[in-house]
């Protein structure tokens, strides 16, 4: 039994890879762009001007509130329609998880940051270091050590939630599944496929996560 | 008839060092946080080689008064001036002026991801453009004087308290300051780590380094200072020698201050 499910994997193996460099590609920019969106933002949340902080505010709560399976929808149906465009599934996908990776990044750099005693500041101005050196020696490091674990576990939430992009019809690796399953029946082994390919790409993530943490304790 | 009960706990310093020129003055340093004053026109001058304690009630401004020696605290009014020069106001580029002054903190503040030797280059390397080999011999000459050669590679976290702050000691001497600000930096530690600290200020105060020391510990501050300033609610009240501070304070204020530090009970103990 186990080696007929193992020879009907095999046999549709490119199918399955096929869909699965889809996944990732969608994961992999997403990740990508949110990171970097999520630090501009993270910093912005904590910018001296009002305005600035309640736009990073209002983008942070929206993603957060508002469930991403419904921005997907707004991105590939709603906004399409409405100013008659078309986007592709994957474009409107990349777009809603950087979107939504990047507001929780903001929040955990913000996190990062604000965690930071305003001390280490003083003593590093006491030293006479600028700005910039206060920065770049002192808090970014300190910051993106306490970041780590939490952005490394966010990058895991964003892998996992590629698996929506079935809903705005793209062929990811999980819509392979399931057409091999609507011809072979063999629901079993595609899922358990399923299960141990999503614990191969993740588990390592959410080990390096807890390594981190310890490594660095705050 | 001493007011300390241990006068003793620690050697005296040398005698006072009169004379000198001035380093550091301040001239009607007014602070207000808010509406709140907590600098009220206050004005002292800091000698060459002179170890200054400033003494004081809980929120007399005297933290305050040292934060503002290097603009951790911008002043609202008066004249802040070292060796004659005007410090920068409060938008200027204090950065000159604070690699020539050594803070050290109640709170310690090591750089936690930097290791010992890392924390003490830091600013001779950075901030003061010095050459790294030439800072890493004075470096490792101050551990070894501080007792702490061999915790050059520590990370801040596998030191004890008062191993930390004898590194964050040395981190302030290595910029070669002129003067240095010690503010309560035996408040946090445990008591049995306060002696090995105040031992390595005391040190410096025998090699006639200008100190400016605020503390509460009262059997230090009469051993190690030249001059005490005693504050309260934001105003210098009094400033005398260490002797007659202790012994004979000027004003009731200042008396009614050390008799909080006094232990015995006054029917055995009259007042002076």
């Amino acid at each position: 039994m186990v080696a007929k499910s193992l020879e009907l994997l095999s046999k549709n193996l490119p199918l399955l890879l096929n869909g699965l460099a889809a996944s990732l590609q969608i994961a992999l920019a997403s990740v990508l762009l949110g990171l970097l969106l999520g630090c501009a933002v993270g910093a912005a949340h904590l910018s001296p001007s009002h305005a600035v902080r309640a736009a990073a505010k209002i983008y942070l709560e929206a993603f957060r509130i508002i469930p991403v399976i419904v921005w997907l929808f707004v991105a590939f149906f709603a906004i399409p329609i409405a100013f008659n465009l078309t986007i592709s599934g994957e474009a409107a996908a990349i777009l809603i998880f950087s979107l939504w990776g990047g507001a929780e990044m903001s929040d955990l750099v913000r996190g990062a940051l604000t965690s930071i005693p305003v001390s280490q500041y003083e003593a590093s101005r006491a030293l006479g270091l600028s700005e910039v050196q206060l920065y770049r020696q002192i808090i970014i490091p300190q910051a993106v050590r306490r970041l780590l674990p939490g952005a490394v576990n966010l990058v895991t939430r964003v892998i996992k939630t590629t698996s929506l992009v079935v809903l705005v019809g793209v062929v990811d690796v999980v819509k392979r599944a399931q057409q091999i399953i609507e011809r072979t029946h063999e629901a079993l082994t595609l899922y358990a496929f399923l299960f141990v390919l999503f614990f191969a790409l993740c588990y390592p993530l959410s080990l390096l996560s807890h390594w981190l943490e310890r490594k660095w304790p705050a | 008839m001493a007011r300390m009960n241990s006068p003793q706990l620690y050697t005296t310093a040398t005698p006072t060092h009169s004379g000198r020129s001035v380093l550091l003055s301040l001239e009607n340093i007014r602070k207000e946080f808010g509406s709140r004053r907590v600098l009220d026109d206050v004005s002292l001058e800091i000698h060459e080689g002179e170890v200054t304690v400033i003494l004081g009630p809980s929120g007399c401004g005297k933290s305050t008064l040292l934060r503002c020696l290097n603009g951790l605290e911008p002043v609202q009014g008066g004249t802040l001036r070292l060796r004659g020069l005007p410090m920068p106001g409060p938008r200027g580029d204090w950065r000159p002026i604070r690699q020539q002054i050594g803070m050290v903190f109640q709170s310690v503040e090591l750089f936690p991801h930097l290791n010992v030797i890392e924390n003490l280059l830091l600013g001779p390397v950075q901030a003061q453009r010095r050459k790294k080999d030439e800072v890493l011999v004075e470096a490792r000459e101050w551990l070894q004087r501080v007792g702490l050669a061999d915790r050059e590679l520590s990370y801040p976290r596998e030191l004890s308290g008062g191993q930390k702050q004898r590194v964050a000691i040395v981190r302030a001497l290595c910029l070669n300051p002129v003067v240095m600000l010690f503010d309560e930096v035996t408040a946090a530690l445990d008591p049995e780590m306060v002696r090995e600290v105040l031992d390595v200020i005391l040190e410096l105060a025998r090699e006639g380094m200008t100190l400016v020391i605020v503390t509460h510990e009262m059997g230090f501050a009469r051993a190690v200072a030249d001059r005490v300033v005693f504050m309260d609610e934001g105003r210098i009240v009094e400033i005398s020698s260490p002797s007659s501070f202790f012994e004979q304070p000027a004003t009731e204020r200042a008396g009614r201050f050390l008799d909080k530090f006094l232990y015995l009970p006054r029917q055995t103990e009259p007042r002076l």
